[in-house]
């Protein structure tokens, strides 16, 4: 049986190189994979091209390694609620591509199809449709996007078993599943890590065959943006 | 002082018309809601629509970080840190709830699925193009998925002020901003009145109570054409 379990964070990242390319699950604080994100801070590996929806939050997140200036270049849809994302673009110490989310959705998954492109009609006529190859489909004009290669891709599932089935909880799937779909190599971070067999097949997210390694993080914080309660 | 005091002539002008808050925008927008349908709700007085969805009208709301089926927010033991809608706000589902990733919410939306989507702007030109993602030099958060809802919903519907804090009209012949998607908005609900675009532009199919047509055609900068039934508006 395949077993692509390793010990922990430090060691499922421990060849991502400084320079390289890297996809991170995760909605906001949402489903982020913490114990690698931790890691990579560790680690100092910098010049990094980073993959994900969102830039985190000053003092957690993706934030972590921007405070470290690890980040050469973010590749994004929304990155408020970050002034030191802010600051760095401003002064041009990073580079930044905003993209919209559904586009960035599904150059993540085109790639874990084996699609090298996709047409969407997002952004057609704005900024981001500069150039940029177009099609018209249907009287309607669509925009050439290609598939994301990430050299490594870091996600974070609810429970995950030994040959690397994914489940996930709630909204926190959002990017997840994408992003480890578009890995050369990929780690997987769960809350619960289970023997092969334990879960439902029918119940699987995501094969294994998209992950190859996975560890049981720890000391999870998920940390929550926008803490908000029913009026009494 | 010149500047300001003039600033603040217009700012007492403008709020000496009987317009309405947010939650009547709010309020009248969710008049368009019909039974059986998929809604998007964009944050700010987009996410307010939700409180005033009419009795017997029964929507599933969709939140495009992966969740069909938005229920209130939660009470203080229920908070759960994995469960947000899009303003990454904690939330609850309702009973027929279903989660999915983010392609597939986007695919969705792009399929044509969702039959509504509202959401708010800085500007709208009246052949229905909107911008609403950028201010160059000054804001630089990226334009998350609005322009994936801008670009392949059947039916947007806009709430927004008329006029922004300078007291300029944000209802223009021509966005000055940067776009975030072309001729597509279908209707304007501001604090004013109701506007559908059409091709004469804006056309005002309701005032907002104790609002003069003179008034909305002194604030609105894009061609405005009065509909020949327009009525005043009815807000509960």
């Amino acid at each position: 049986m395949i077993n692509k379990v390793v010990k922990d964070a430090q060691v499922a990242i421990a060849d991502i190189q400084s320079g390289m390319t890297v996809g991170l699950g995760g909605f906001g604080l949402c489903g982020i994979p913490e114990n690698c994100i931790t890691a990579l801070v560790k680690k100092g590996v910098n010049n990094l091209t980073c993959v994900s929806n969102n830039a985190g939050v000053d003092d957690f997140g993706i934030g972590l390694m921007l405070q470290q200036k690890q980040l050469k270049k973010m590749i994004a849809s929304y990155v408020g609620e970050n002034a030191e994302f802010e600051r760095q673009l401003l002064s041009g110490e990073l580079e930044v591509d905003l993209i919209p989310q559904g586009t960035l959705a599904t150059r993540l998954l085109a790639a874990g199809y084996g699609m090298p492109a996709i047409f969407t009609p997002a952004g057609v006529g704005t900024e981001v449709a500069q150039g940029k190859e177009t099609r018209l489909f249907n009287n309607k004009e669509y925009l050439l996007e290609y598939a994301f290669e990430l050299d490594f891709a870091i996600v974070k599932a609810w429970k995950g078993d030994t040959q690397g089935n994914l489940v996930f909880r709630k909204t926190s799937r959002n990017f997840n599943p994408l992003v480890a779909m578009a890995g050369k190599i990929t780690i997987a971070e769960v809350e619960e890590l289970v023997p092969a067999g334990d879960i439902d097949p029918d119940h699987i997210h995501l094969p294994g065959i998209y992950v190859h390694r996975i560890f049981e993080g720890k000391d999870y914080e998920k940390r929550i943006e926008q803490r908000t309660v029913a009026k009494q | 002082m010149k500047s300001l005091s003039h600033h603040l002539i217009i700012k007492l002008s403008h709020h000496q018309i009987n317009m309405l808050d947010k939650n009547q925008i709010a309020k009248r927008i969710a008049q368009e809601l019909q039974d059986g349908f998929y809604v998007n709700l964009g944050i700010g007085i987009p996410t307010l629509v939700a409180n005033y969805i009419p009795q017997g009208v029964n929507v599933v709301l969709q939140s495009e970080n992966g969740l069909l089926g938005i229920g209130p927010f939660p009470q203080e033991e229920d908070i759960d840190a994995d469960l947000i809608n899009a303003g990454k706000q904690t939330i609850t589902t309702v009973a027929g709830s279903a989660f999915f990733d983010s392609a597939m919410s986007f695919g969705m939306i792009r399929a044509g699925k969702v039959d509504l989507t509202i959401l708010g702007a800085m500007e709208v030109a009246d052949n229905g193009d909107i911008a609403n993602w950028k201010i160059p030099g000054k804001m630089v958060k990226g334009m998350g998925g609005a322009m994936d809802l801008v670009a392949s919903a059947k039916n947007i519907i806009v709430a927004m002020q008329h006029v922004n804090k300078a007291g300029e009209s944000k209802l223009l012949a021509q966005c000055s901003l940067p776009i975030t998607g072309l001729k597509c908005v279908k209707k304007v609900v501001t604090e004013l009145g109701v506007f559908d675009i059409t091709p004469q532009g804006f056309k005002c199919i309701e005032y907002a109570p104790g609002v003069s047509l003179d008034y909305i055609k002194e604030k609105t900068l894009g061609r405005l054409v009065i509909a020949d039934d327009v009525r005043e508006m009815v807000v509960g």
